[in-house]
């Protein structure tokens, strides 16, 4: 088992702790959001994506990490769009607390 | 002390951007501050994608900057996208995140194939696989959504027979990868076979089970990142994974509550099949219609109005009408909020975001564990396009498929109005004894031209 694995695993089960805590509190009134939000965060395997495309080991791992570079980043720059075009349109009828 | 190395750097730049990835998670957690948590997202994945554009290993820029235009392209009009089709928008950006995901997961085979340790073939099998399934499972989802499938479950006998066969023979394959590397060419195969199980897995699923199987998939692309990360040791990549993968599997889990249902019993029990309509008895029973007329009447009266919206607002694409209601009736004195059930509409928040765009103020919008206590208090519900999740067989009926399911209780409140196309029944082919209560109207029709009406009548009756 390379020693990487261990490390990641450590990381994996935190996150999922913060992940669960953090996410619980959301309210239902934001779930769409929520899973735009996430999915732009998740596009972020687009770092991967760059080093594969960008290493130039055989043509075909080029290719294929081109084509993911393309489909997580469109994630990326339109699931922040449409998250921040969700979110623009929630209006409390309260008067703002200054 | 020496400086620090490019690497290093880089790493520290993702850690920086996690730290902000989970601080734009606790700010979604109001509205208030919401919009700071897009932002704070949106600076750790500048920031992220910058430092690897400074990755040593990177050495050809062409194709990636190509990619980074063409994605640009692609992404722009999906953020941009009406309203009204955020369901299959979402579901098609699963469809991009797990393409994404498996794309890597395959260079990264061949890039190292058939020098892989079994441990390191099993992470690459299980990355692929998953990524694989959700890339097509994500986009049937998605054609369903928009209506280019039908919507309804597509079934034939033995069908969880044979969609777990294609899944076995996946793993099977993936196992004999694992202890004879050098068999190469059964790679592509196992791709093939997982990307067919995709498609099987999400046509049997009917439109009304989609806000689970939204969530599922979004659980999916999630876990599918955070393997990646395992197989390429980065872990911004295990991080953002475990993040989205808990988000949707949450989600999935208050679907699953909110039908009163188990996975299992979404993923392979294609509902529309499994029950045969218990009461076609109830077809001599008579229910009470109104007119719009009638309806204007009665909601000048009411002191206190509960919305109840559903599917049906969503395709008839009713929502500013209601804002017209919402407006007309509020500016008349009647207290007026709004009664979302979580699997109302076909993701989880469907309706929320519906109403926020239709300009109704966030605060009149309440779950079901707020809203049900008022219902007795409450003069007048009216049901717009929602069927299932407001019959009272659920709980009541324990020989009803639905018994059990948590519901929006409208036959509490004094009078019922539903507005509905005709009598059919729902998803669940169930009867609803609320349409056939003494207090219950019907207002058959459109939704958008039945709360049009209702509102031309308030406007004319109003001086």
């Amino acid at each position: 088992m390379p020693s990487g694995f261990v490390e990641s695993l450590y990381v994996f089960v935190l996150a999922g702790f913060i992940g669960f805590e953090v996410i619980r509190r959301v309210s239902p009134l934001l779930h769409t959001p929520l899973m735009s939000l996430t999915n732009a965060l998740d596009a972020i395997v687009v770092v991967a994506a760059i080093v594969i495309a960008g290493r130039q080991e055989t043509r075909l791992s080029t290719l294929l990490g081109a084509i993911a570079v393309a489909a997580s980043f469109s994630n990326m720059v339109g699931g922040f769009l449409i998250t921040d075009r969700m979110l623009r349109m929630f209006k409390t009828s309260r008067p703002k607390k200054s | 002390m020496t400086a620090f190395t490019a690497g290093q750097l880089i790493d520290l730049a993702y850690l920086v951007a996690v730290a902000l990835f989970i601080l734009a998670l606790k700010w979604l957690s109001s509205p208030t501050s919401a919009r700071r948590g897009v932002l704070s997202g949106e600076v750790a994945a500048a920031l992220a994608v910058i430092a690897t554009l400074y990755n040593p290993e990177v050495i050809q820029y062409k194709w990636i900057l190509i990619a980074l235009v063409v994605g640009t392209g692609a992404g722009i009009p999906l953020g941009m996208v009406h309203m009204t089709a955020v369901p299959q928008r979402t579901a098609l950006s699963h469809a991009f995140g797990a393409l994404s995901a498996a794309m890597i997961g395959i260079a990264e085979y061949y890039v190292r194939a058939p020098r892989l340790t079994p441990f390191a073939m099993t992470e690459i099998a299980l990355e692929v696989i998953i990524g694989s399934l959700t890339f097509t499972g994500s986009l049937i989802a998605a054609g369903k959504l928009q209506e280019i499938l039908p919507q309804r479950p597509i079934t034939y006998r033995g069908q969880n027979f044979v969609s777990l066969s294609v899944l076995g023979a996946a793993v099977v394959m993936a196992v004999f990868l694992i202890v004879h590397p050098e068999y190469v060419h059964l790679f592509p195969a196992m791709v093939l076979v997982s990307l067919v199980f995709g498609v099987l897995l999400v046509t049997p699923i009917g439109g009304a089970d989609m806000p689970t199987v939204i969530s599922l998939l979004n659980s999916y692309a999630g876990f599918s990142a955070a393997l990646l990360g395992f197989v390429l040791n980065i872990k911004v990549l295990v991080v953002a994974g475990a993040l989205d993968g808990s988000s949707g599997f949450i989600l999935s889990v208050i679907m699953c509550k909110a039908m009163n249902r188990s996975f299992t019993n979404v993923m392979f029990g294609a509902f529309g099949q499994m029950q045969t309509p218990a009461g076609s008895a109830a077809a001599e029973r008579t229910v009470r219609s109104a007119t719009a007329e009638e309806a204007a009447a009665i909601l000048t009266a009411a002191r206190t109005l509960v919305i109840v919206p559903g599917y049906g607002m969503a395709v008839a694409q009713a929502q500013h009408k209601v804002r017209e209601l919402f407006d007309i009736l509020t500016r008349k004195g009647v207290d007026v909020k709004f009664g979302i059930h979580p699997v109302a509409g076909r993701m989880p928040g469907h309706m929320n975001v519906l109403l926020a765009e239709a300009d109704i103020p966030y605060d009149k919008l309440l779950d079901m564990e707020s809203v049900n206590p008022e219902f007795p208090q409450t003069d007048v519900a009216l049901v717009i396009g929602a069927n299932d999740v407001t019959n009272p067989a659920a709980r009541k009926d324990a020989g009803s498929p639905i018994y059990g399911m948590p519901i929006l209780d409208v036959d509490k409140a004094r009078t019922v109005m539903v507005i509905k196309r005709s009598l059919s029944p729902g998803f669940a082919g169930i009867d609803n004894e609320l349409y056939y209560l003494e207090k219950t109207l019907m207002l058959f029709g459109d939704a958008k031209t039945a709360v049009g009406e209702i509102v031309r009548e308030l406007a004319g009756g109003g001086h």
